[in-house]
């Protein structure tokens, strides 16, 4: 019940705030953002009610479904998803006050991101194709209208272009997944993975497809595609990427940091606790596919980010770059799971990079709309200079975030991509080699950023500017101790995966 | 209560409302209100009655009625036509609803309206081809009167082509019955009588194609599906509600329950060609759709669209081919039924106009926030996002269409992608225009009213909950499958 509590939780909010006659803007926004705590306060009930069940459940729900086709809505949330969660309601939090801050939005606004918010706990959570499914689309009518609406110029494109793509993408998955259900009867991903392990799932899919005449193997190889099309499109996987750029853009920047924050964690989810999960047999095949796009995504995602002078596509494109690790990650797992050792360090390292990413990359778009208030909307790395004369707090703050993002050490961004590589370095040696390349270049544009933006002459045009207002400092502390803490003792974010990690490494264990 | 209610109450509503006098014509809203819901309250009961007991005896009442040639008033409700008198009442009961304000005539209005309802009840009731054949008859003259007389653009041309389609379709189930009651003796018309009896193949091959068109060109099949576009846009909002959501179902619902158990082998010869119209129905109706400048013409064409996922599913005809034609078949009626409501009542009535380009200097996003609202979780429930009840529905057709026909998946695929496309646009322009800041200022327009506030929420809460929580409807529709009717079909490799 806890856990139908939490799912449901965002949405009465959404509801409260949608219907309540002659609620005034300001106050819907106040109201948002003490409902947005409450999630929080209902995580915290489940990790201290928690006795240390075997499987490591948190808290569970089921209602049936189409019952005769072993449909249900189960929703169960592990140390992971708790870790996930927790990441959903901080930024969701924070991209509120962020908006109330900056004055952006009113009733429609606020009672989109706690549907949104809802949506996403589903994901994070959902046991079953199905449900996860259903909570996977209903995030993409408010991410949709949320750029659409509010966002830039070019939104109305950028927001449709958004919406067909994942769409596409979605529809492929479905498909997929159909095939599947078809083939063995069943979608839950418990029960999938374990007729993986015993190397049902491309049998049955020979025998459900003889019309095709195709291998089992090949079938199965051709749903794990579907699906994976689907997830990368989320993430976003180079070439997968279009949509990214201008959405990042052209959304209202606390609409970009869930953009960025959460909806493309759904995919490195997906990733993690689905696609390895159901199709261990086909994993070694696609394994060189998987690892080429992701050191293409972490490459490209770089260059691009280079290439850039409008800093919230920097950043945006930045994202692809990090993600890509995550990407990484997960096919030199794909590519051998025999090393347990390298194994585990990858897995936990891609659940710490999707964390601590949503939180370095949420300090980022908060500096740039900082930047952005100042000055008027002006956004290009060019447009500002010397800013550590005239804010040196500011410049402080961001430039920590910055340092995150490029992996210094002690500071959460590291953590994540260390173990990312020092387990991808035992599996596929050559990838990540060439993904170190990576993160030379993102120093390379980080640093330039920082040069561009906090030294250099102080334009005269920002000679008046000053520095963070109180409000603007309290709003930067959650976020810089979360990328503070979690680097100087990782554990406190490992402990929860820990669990889970051996738990995936069972499953991943080819049987004989 | 039971199944017989929904049929009584909506003929003697109205002969009620005919046999008002004319100073107390405004009472006729009230009456036709009653009728249905009675209709609507009944179904739902006795779908409820039949979900606590699956395994008793259906309901089935029986009288002579013609004996010389076999003709019995056989009445009938097993699970899947049990859901269908629901969708009906649901419908009904909105209809009226969007209707209130109904001025002109309102005693003929709401009279024609029951009378079409009476006959659709009937023909998901009736358990005899004769029977059948004539509350299939009965729809057809008010759907005429009412396109015609309270119509709007067009409404003459689109009521005479609706008409003209509709009478040529009933004379080719005419022959196709005729000739399956001559071909099993000529003893009688009764539908499980018929279906068990056997037919030479030669026969079915082609007694089959006239029997099913007939049917299928009411549920809209390709390329006989265009009246269907032009009868929604030229009637009144009620009637494109009920055309769209529930008598394109007639002939959905005949081509599953009379033409495939009567001609099986038919089917079979003719099952890929069928599979093909209906994949091109979903395409083609998307496509046309995405091309649309009246907001009316948009949801017509996307009618067709979706009806082609019914058709898909009865030609895939496995088990979960044939449920999800019948959860489609429930899911476009109330979608449908919502989105003519909105586009054809709450908007129409107060812009005047469904020009997808002169909407956009309503700003009905800020003028009529209830109604952009409203439309978003239509669009969203039509462009089958799961959660709504086209999601379920077009998961299990697409199940169906893997164990048949995989080659046409990706085809489906495309449709529906093709339909978030047109759906978004017609959403973008109707609703959240772009305009610039110099742009004039949006007349007011008059907020929601209660009616339309209660039909609207009506029509989401049943999409949602068919949605979230399909298993009854499963349930119901799968007790309908287990019929002897469908023995031969579901028993095909």
């Amino acid at each position: 019940m806890l856990l139908l509590s939490l799912l449901l939780l965002p949405l009465l909010g959404a509801v409260i705030i949608g219907v309540w006659p002659g609620l005034a803007r300001q106050c819907a926004s106040r109201l948002a953002i003490t409902w947005a705590v409450l999630p929080l306060a209902v995580l915290a009930a489940m990790e201290f009610q928690y006795a240390g069940a075997a499987n490591g459940v948190l808290a569970e729900w089921s209602l049936p479904w189409i019952p005769d086709a072993n449909i249900n809505l189960a929703f169960s949330a592990d140390g992971t998803s708790f870790l996930f969660l927790l990441l959903t309601s901080l930024i969701t939090l924070f991209a509120l006050a962020v908006s109330a801050k900056l004055d952006i939005g009113g009733r429609a606004y606020c009672a989109l991101i706690l549907v949104m918010e809802s949506m996403l706990f589903g994901v994070f959570t959902a046991r079953h194709f199905i449900p996860w499914f259903l909570c996977w689309e209903m995030t993409l009518i408010p991410a949709y209208l949320l750029i659409r609406l509010w966002g830039g110029k070019g939104a109305p494109r950028a927001a449709l272009r958004f919406f067909v793509i994942t769409l596409g993408g979605g529809v492929c998955m479905l498909l997929g997944f159909l095939a599947l259900q078809l083939a063995v009867g069943t979608m839950d991903f418990a029960q999938l993975g374990a007729l993986a392990a015993h190397h049902q799932l491309a049998p049955g899919l020979a025998k459900s497809f003889a019309v095709t005449g195709l291998d089992g193997h090949v079938l199965l190889t051709l749903v794990a595609v579907l699906v994976f099309l689907g997830l990368a499109v989320k993430i976003p996987v180079v070439p997968f990427h279009a949509w990214l750029p201008d959405a990042y853009a052209e959304a209202p920047t606390p609409v970009t940091m869930l953009l960025t924050g959460l909806l493309s964690k759904m995919g490195v989810y997906g990733l993690l606790r689905v696609f390895l999960v159901v199709f261990p047999e086909v994993l070694p095949g696609l394994a060189p596919w998987l690892t080429a796009l992701a050191v293409a995504t972490v490459l490209l995602g770089a260059m691009a980010a280079l290439a850039q002078k409008d800093l919230k596509r920097m950043i945006a494109y930045s994202s692809v770059n990090h993600l890509g690790y995550c990407v990484l990650a997960v096919a030199a797992v794909a590519a051998m799971h025999s090393d347990r050792a390298a194994v585990s360090s990858a897995v936990a390292g891609v659940v710490l990079q999707a964390f601590n990413h949503g939180v370095i990359a949420s300090a980022l778009f908060f500096s740039i709309a900082i930047l952005e208030s100042r000055s008027g909307g002006l956004r290009g790395v060019n447009d500002f200079g010397g800013l550590r004369a005239r804010m040196p707090v500011f410049s402080g703050l961001m430039a920590l975030a910055v340092f995150a993002s490029l992996g210094l050490p002690g500071l959460s961004g590291f953590v994540g991509e260390f173990l990312i590589f020092n387990g991808s370095f035992g599996l596929v040696p050559w990838s990540a080699a060439i993904s170190l390349l990576g993160l030379l270049l993102t120093a390379v544009f980080l640093l330039r950023l920082i040069r561009l933006v906090f030294h250099g002459p102080l334009p005269p045009a920002m000679a008046k500017w000053s520095d963070l207002t109180s409000a603007e400092r309290w709003l930067f502390v959650p976020v810089i101790a979360l990328i503070v803490i979690p680097g100087l003792w990782p554990q406190v974010l490992l402990q929860f995966i820990n669990g889970d990690t051996l738990r995936l490494l069972e499953l991943l264990r080819p049987i004989p | 209560m039971t199944p017989a209610w929904t049929l009584s109450s909506a003929f003697l509503g109205a002969l009620l409302v005919l046999l008002l006098p004319v100073r107390m014509a405004a009472a006729s809203r009230f009456i036709a209100l009653a009728a249905s819901l009675v209709g609507a309250v009944a179904a739902a009961a006795a779908c409820l009655a039949r979900l606590n007991n699956p395994a008793g005896p259906a309901w089935s009442f029986t009288r002579p009625w013609l004996p010389t040639f076999g003709i019995n008033f056989h009445l009938a409700a097993d699970g899947l036509a049990l859901t269908l008198l629901l969708l009906t009442g649901i419908v009904a009961v909105a209809g009226v609803l969007f209707s209130w304000n109904v001025e002109r005539r309102p005693r003929a209005f709401f009279a024609f309206f029951l009378t079409i309802i009476g006959g659709v009840y009937g023909v998901f009731l009736s358990r005899d081809a004769f029977l059948l054949f004539v509350c299939y008859e009965i729809v057809i003259l008010p759907k005429y009167m009412l396109i015609a007389i309270w119509g709007s653009t067009n409404k003459e041309y689109g009521a005479m082509k609706l008409t003209m389609y509709s009478i040529g379709s009933s004379a080719l189930i005419l022959i196709g019955l005729v000739v399956a009651y001559a071909a099993a003796g000529g003893t009688s018309f009764d539908i499980n009588y018929l279906a068990s009896a056997h037919y030479a193949p030669s026969l079915q091959l082609w007694a089959f194609p006239i029997l099913f068109l007939g049917f299928a060109v009411l549920a809209g099949i390709w390329p006989f599906h265009t009246w269907a576009p032009t009868g929604h846009v030229a009637a009144p909002t009620a009637a494109s509600m009920l055309l769209a959501g529930v008598v394109m179902k007639l002939g959905a619902y005949g081509a599953l329950c009379v033409a495939l158990p009567l001609f099986p082998l038919g089917f079979a010869a003719w099952q890929p060609v069928i599979a093909g119209l209906a994949v091109i129905g979903v395409v083609y109706g998307a496509l046309t759709a995405l091309a649309q400048k009246d907001l009316k013409f948009v949801i017509g064409y996307s009618s067709v669209s979706h009806m082609g996922f019914v058709l898909l599913g009865i030609a895939a005809a496995t088990h979960w081919g044939l449920r999800g034609a019948v959860l489609q078949m429930i899911s476009h009626g109330i979608i449908a039924g919502l989105l003519f409501g909105i586009a054809g009542r709450v908007v129409y009535e107060r812009t005047h106009t469904r020009d997808l380009n002169a909407l956009q200097a309503f700003d009905l996003w800020r003028t009529l926030p209830g109604a952009a609202v409203a439309f978003t979780l239509a669009t969203a429930a039509s462009m089958g996002l799961p959660g709504f009840s086209g999601f379920v529905a077009e998961i299990s057709v697409a199940i169906g269409l893997w164990q048949k026909f995989p080659w046409l998946v990706p085809a489906i695929a495309a449709g529906i992608v093709i339909t978030g496309a047109f759906s978004l646009r017609a959403l973008h322009k109707a609703f959240f225009p772009v305009r610039s800041a110099s742009a004039a200022a949006p007349p007011p327009l008059a907020p929601l009213t209660w009616p339309e506030i209660s039909a609207i929420s009506l029509l989401i809460a049943v999409s949602l909950a068919l949605g979230i929580y399909p298993k009854p409807w499963v349930v119901l529709i799968d007790d309908g499958l287990r019929s002897p009717l469908f023995h031969t079909i579901l028993s095909q490799p």
